[in-house]
């Protein structure tokens, strides 16, 4: 059987199928007070498709049951349902087995599990733990919770004033006694793309686990965690599309079995006596109690359709439109854009020469246009701008190019009230 | 536009370009720091207490044109009042600007400019920090205030 060439989808092809797509969004499609609503929040949390909507109410409407307990069918349907959730992730992973998913509320409970794991399992006073200066507040204070606990140290790699990690900065940091370094793969906050290849690469060179937070990356671009080499990827649902409440964990069998349990309960044992409880093998070992069930469900329906649409294409699209927005703010004067790395993600924080961030927020919002304002949960990267907070427009699949063109008009109201 | 006008007033867009009182009083003898984590917002207000009088007041910091504008407006309603005259004024305020029903704005003068804020649920904590710290200051206890 010869398989036909695909016929090549022009950019004007692309743009179409994308504003098809916008379509399975109810959410997208209301007013807010009284304009079309222009939602560009999409770092914080995205909006979801129907079929995510529709796979968590037919699993409430259906086959709702707790899992792995039950004998009866639908306790049989919900745990195929859950499990067949894992295999979904671990494929969009690229995972080599679904074993090493393990289900959390999201990137923040992932990186605390795998935090609280190393501060027992391998941090001693006077290891080293390397993070960077653009982490998000959920990469930042769970590993100062497990240096506190075991006396190691947390060390930051610098970033630049364009929001790259300084050239050479992890090579030199890393010493003989680094035991973790965990990066985020983009930044919520500057859109920056770090190169997590590389730094896995070195970080393995001297041994450290290599952790990489994922919670902006999943959306945009493909992830193949063997190519890249991480020994724990984590990433958020609610941003991928699917609902708030649940997330996933990858990592490697070997760390998992190395790391204790997080929590005890239901699900994660073999056997338990008074004496003695053994510990079921990952990922049960790390999900005690009832899971979020509907959550893993409509997660998987989320990566579905992400698949389905593709991420070359949505990375594609992404870029296009970053490309137009960035020219179209960069004309703006007096507008400031922070984080300009070269490659980086649909992400756009600003701030105005005349104007809080805070009022821009509230300007735009009456224009309907929904942005975040403040410091994203990166304080130190705020710091390191000079910037109080900034104003930050996040984009996704199904903003158009119309929509930048408000957001900009927007702005430029922002402007006439702050002369 | 009109959505516009009533939360930016041109009252608060003046006070916020040409903050008053926006200065360190040369005798101040209570001060207090206010923060807004969420949006970065700190000020610092400064007073000079005489016999349960505010004799003077200045402030100092950083933040939106909501919270400095608010900032500026309250040195000027305070001024020469009692320490009983302002909270009864804090009072009114805080009423208008969390939208509690039967609060007056006509009798507060200027600050009933800030009657469009009970609308933005988000913009209350930058309307009322400089009044917080206000209050920090002049009564005992912590000197630093957090809208968190
Ligand atoms: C880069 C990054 N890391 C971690 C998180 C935390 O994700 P969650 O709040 O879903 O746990 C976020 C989301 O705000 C993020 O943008």
């Amino acid at each position: 059987m010869t398989e036909r060439a695909q016929p090549i989808e022009t950019a004007a092809d692309l743009r179409a199928d994308m504003l098809r797509l916008r379509e399975e969004f109810p959410a997208l499609h209301q007013r807010v007070r009284g304009r079309p609503l222009v939602y560009l929040d999409n770092a914080a949390t995205t909006h979801k498709p129907r079929v995510v909507l529709e796979a968590m109410t037919r699993f409430y409407a259906e086959d709702n049951s707790n899992i792995h307990r039950g004998v009866h069918a639908l306790s049989v349907r919900a745990t195929e349902a859950y499990e067949q959730a894992r295999s979904t992730v671990a494929r969009f992973l690229s995972a080599p087995s679904a074993s090493e998913i393990v289900f959390l509320r999201g990137t923040t409970e992932a990186i605390n599990l795998i935090a609280h794991g190393l501060a027992h399992c391998r941090l001693r006073p006077g290891d080293e733990v390397l993070i960077t200066h653009m982490e998000h507040h959920s990469n930042i204070v769970p590993w100062q919770m497990a240096c506190k606990q075991s006396g190691a140290t947390l060390k930051v790699v610098p970033i630049t004033d364009n929001g790259e990690l300084e050239h050479g900065a992890v090579e030199r940091m890393l010493t003989d006694r680094t035991r973790v370094v965990s990066v985020v793969h983009v930044s919520n906050s500057l859109g920056t793309v770090n190169p997590v290849r590389e730094i896995c690469a070195l970080a393995h060179k001297v041994g450290a686990v290599a952790v990489v937070d994922g919670a902006q990356a999943v959306a945009h671009m493909a992830v193949d965690v063997q190519e890249i080499g991480c020994d724990a990827y984590a990433f958020s649902g609610h941003k991928l599309m699917g609902p708030t409440g649940v997330g996933a964990l990858w990592a490697r069998q070997e760390l998992l079995a190395e790391l204790p349990p997080y929590q005890g309960g239901g699900d994660m044992i073999e056997v338990v006596t008074f004496e003695k409880t053994t510990y079921a093998k990952a990922p049960a070992k790390f999900e005690a109690g009832t899971p979020n069930i509907s959550g893993a469900v409509g997660l998987g329906a989320a990566v579905s359709f992400i698949e389905q649409v593709g991420l070359d294409r949505i990375h594609a699209y992404d870029t296009w439109l970053l490309e137009r927005a960035t020219e179209q703010m960069q004309a703006i004067p007096g507008l400031r854009l922070i984080g300009t790395a070269p490659g980086k993600a649909a992400i756009l924080a600003f701030t105005l020469d005349t104007a809080h961030p805070h009022d821009i927020g509230t300007i735009l919002d009456m224009e309907g246009v929904a942005i975040r304002t403040g410091h994203h949960c990166t304080q130190p990267v705020m710091v390191r701008m000079g910037v109080p907070a900034t104003a930050r427009a996040s984009l996704s699949l199904y903003n158009t190019q119309e929509e930048i063109d408000t957001l900009c008009r927007a702005v430029n109201k922002v402007k006439e009230v702050f002369q | 536009m009109s959505e516009m006008q009533d939360l930016y007033q041109e009252i608060i867009l003046d006070h916020n370009r040409k903050p008053r009182n926006f200065s360190i009083p040369a005798h101040a003898n209570h001060t207090a720091v206010g923060h807004n984590p969420l949006c970065g917002d700190q000020i610092t207000v400064l007073v000079e207490l005489d016999g349960g009088v505010i004799k003077t007041i200045g402030f100092q910091g950083a933040g939106c044109a909501i919270s400095k504008a608010s900032a500026s407006l309250m040195t000027e309603a305070v001024k020469g009042r009692t320490i009983d005259e302002a909270k009864v004024i804090f009072e009114g305020f805080h009423d208008m600007v969390t939208g509690v029903a039967g609060a007056e704005p006509e009798a507060l003068g200027k600050l009933a400019a800030f009657a469009g804020v009970c609308e933005y649920p988000a913009r209350v904590k930058c309307a009322s920090l400089a009044w917080h710290t206000l209050q920090a200051a002049i009564t005992e206890g912590p000197t630093t205030v957090s809208t968190e």
